[in-house]
């Protein structure tokens, strides 16, 4: 019995753990003096990982099922918190209209952005892998620079300025396809287009990384073997090994794009301002950030942060069995 | 190794092509490149330009006299606030590379017991730390804050530090670097008496330092813009503990016409981390291509 729970934590990635657990047909006693044991010999290992991972459980892990608790509360930080039932989540999905928009919004994003972007990752990152390796260098800096640059998206707002000195309005005006400057960041018809431009650019995170190191890691035998066995072009070599060879990254690239597509709040909340006109630009992120830092109601925000947890997690999970089918 | 051979044989090996598909992915990748550099260029000019120049119509998209006043002006604009610009840089220095030499240092401890020593429950932390990477951290927020409270933390230097200490992608790519290090290593310093902390000091951190590397540049990029996210300013309130990048973010707050100062900020922000990720592109690649999830 021991032997099997000892493997069931461990559904997502394991390797070499298998081997350690028990073969031999003794006793539950045995194998847990035999458990001890080990733990005694290896105790130095325990201590390396004390550290990171008191701190990975106290900010990572624990406050999860911190969030999950408190959201079925009424807690307001000074006084202590009121156990509410369901009542959190019954409120989000009926009586908070402006969860909905939310809720729109973030859905929104993460179908638009999230699959357009991982497919960018892997497309610029496939042609990339074809330069010298000079040019690749610079390229490479050049796509994932965005991503690391910080406030530079603000750059985004003086090209979208509502008046006729911002980029987008002067070059539309000049060419008369408008009369008037447009308010591009205050108008809700355009807002989350724009969003998701600025979400795109800045995409070309750890996923185009990991991409463009599968790539250049790939193993050229394959592809030598592909040749004889008639793969003809390189859209067949694409699908036929360069794909299936990658699956690792693919599945990584994923977790990484998909994780960030659920987030979008800080590009949101800097372009269009917060609250943003009929809450056009409004996600779950900046909805649990308007109830959780500026009105302070903590039940209701970890309701909110509860959700998009499940939600994150559960797109994740299913992405992943769905890759897991690529080529397999 | 494997990786320059690899390179050499795709040189030789080219599937026959058409030049129309070439050239339709050439300028594929032109327009993204273009649309990915504009921005830079938009950025660079406006930084440039002088304060008439902005209110030109149409604008000009390159600079045509370009000047320094934007930085200039950027010292003015904190020469009235009482926090002085000087205190706001020290905050982000600080907290950025406190912050990125505790991750990389706690990370690696922990990543080699995971990678290396086959520990009972090892396999299971590592899954929780698997899943992790599938939410964000804003999931955490809320209970961070109340943690970071309850500790004391709340309004310091270590609100910002202590939750990006134990941030799992950094231990992810650390352990699966690790973990391409032979045993037969690790085995010859046992036999020898080494100490597990010795053969982790001595043996494997050496031999990780494209990872480290990595981790640098990864846990250098949140921490270098960590104060102006809604969680940065909840959890530093004083404006003298305030970073740098929260500063700057309040100047387009002056609307467009602080938009050649907010540009020649934002300038400034990004050279140390384009800076590092320039000098550590190679090892950052080499780092990657170990990052695969396997089933």
């Amino acid at each position: 019995m021991p032997a099997a729970s000892d493997r069931s934590g461990a559904g997502v990635e394991l390797r070499g753990q298998a081997g350690t657990t028990a073969r031999q047909p003794g006793a539950g006693r045995g194998r847990l003096n035999r458990l001890i044991g080990e733990i005694r010999i290896k105790r130095q290992g325990y201590v390396l990982l004390a550290p990171y991972f008191m701190l990975f459980f106290l900010f990572t892990a624990f406050p999860v099922l911190m969030a999950f608790g408190l959201s079925f509360t009424n807690f307001n930080v000074l006084e202590p918190p009121t156990w509410v039932g369901w009542d959190n989540y019954a409120n989000l999905f009926v009586k908070d209209e402006v969860f909905l928009i939310a809720l729109k919004n973030t859905l929104l994003f993460a179908a638009i952005t999230g699959p357009l972007s991982y497919v960018a990752c892997f497309f610029l990152a496939w042609l990339i892998n074809e330069l010298s390796p000079g040019i690749r260098s610079f390229v490479t800096l050049l796509f994932y620079a965005p991503s690391i640059s910080g406030n530079v998206f603000l750059i985004w707002q003086v090209a979208f300025s509502g008046d006729s000195f911002g980029y987008a309005n002067a070059f539309l005006m000049k060419w008369g396809f408008i009369l008037e400057p447009i308010q591009w960041l205050q108008d809700p018809k355009y807002m989350l287009g724009i969003i998701m431009v600025v979400q795109l650019w800045l995409s070309l995170g750890t996923a185009f990384l990991a991409f463009i190191a599968g790539l250049q890691g790939l193993d050229m035998t394959l592809i030598e073997a592909g040749a004889i066995d008639g793969i003809r072009n390189r859209w067949q070599e694409l699908w036929f090994i360069t794909l299936p060879s990658l699956r690792p990254m693919l599945m990584f690239g994923a977790v990484m794009q998909i994780t960030a597509s659920f987030a979008v709040a800080e590009v949101a909340t800097s372009l269009v301002g917060f609250p943003s006109p009929q809450y056009a630009g409004h996600t779950i992120v900046t909805h649990l950030n308007d109830f959780g830092t500026i009105r302070f109601e903590m039940g209701y925000a970890s309701a909110v942060a509860t959700f998009l947890f499940a939600l994150m997690l559960g797109t994740n999970l299913v992405v992943q069995k769905l890759l897991r089918k690529v080529g397999g | 190794m494997r990786l320059g051979l690899a390179i050499r044989l795709r040189r030789q090996k080219k599937l026959n092509r058409s030049w129309p598909v070439d050239i339709a992915l050439f300028l594929l990748l032109s327009g993204a490149g273009a649309f990915m550099a504009v921005p830079f260029v938009f950025m660079v000019s406006t930084a440039l330009k002088p304060l008439d120049e902005m209110f030109l119509f149409p604008p000009t998209f390159i600079v045509r006299s370009p000047t320094l006043d934007n930085f200039y002006d950027l010292t003015l604009i904190f020469a009235n606030s009482w926090v002085p610009l000087s205190r706001y840089v020290f905050n982000t220095i600080f907290v950025a590379f406190a912050g990125t030499a505790g991750h990389v240092i706690l990370a690696s401890m922990a990543a080699y017991p995971l990678a290396k020593l086959r520990l009972p429950g090892g396999g299971f932390l590592f899954a929780v730390v698997i899943l992790s990477l599938m939410f964000a951290p804003q999931v955490t927020s809320i209970p961070n804050y109340l943690t970071v409270t309850w500790l004391g933390l709340l309004d310091s230097y270590w609100a910002l530090i202590f939750p990006a200490l134990a941030t799992s992608l950094g231990l992810f790519l650390m352990k699966q670097f690790m973990e391409q290090i032979p045993d037969a290593l690790i085995e010859a310093a046992k036999i020898d008496g080494a100490s597990e902390y010795r053969i982790f000091w001595t043996i494997i951190m050496p031999m990780v330092r494209p990872a480290w590397l990595t981790l640098i540049i990864f846990s250098f990029k949140g921490l270098w813009g960590t104060g102006s996210g809604a969680q940065g300013a909840s959890f530093v309130y004083s404006e003298q503990l305030k970073t740098m990048d929260y500063a700057f973010s309040q100047i387009l707050s002056g609307g467009f016409i602080r938009s050649g100062p907010m540009a020649a900020a934002a300038l400034i922000m990004m050279l140390v981390p384009v800076a590092i990720f320039i000098l550590t592109q190679r090892s950052v690649i080499q780092t990657m291509s170990t990052s695969g999830l396997k089933d």
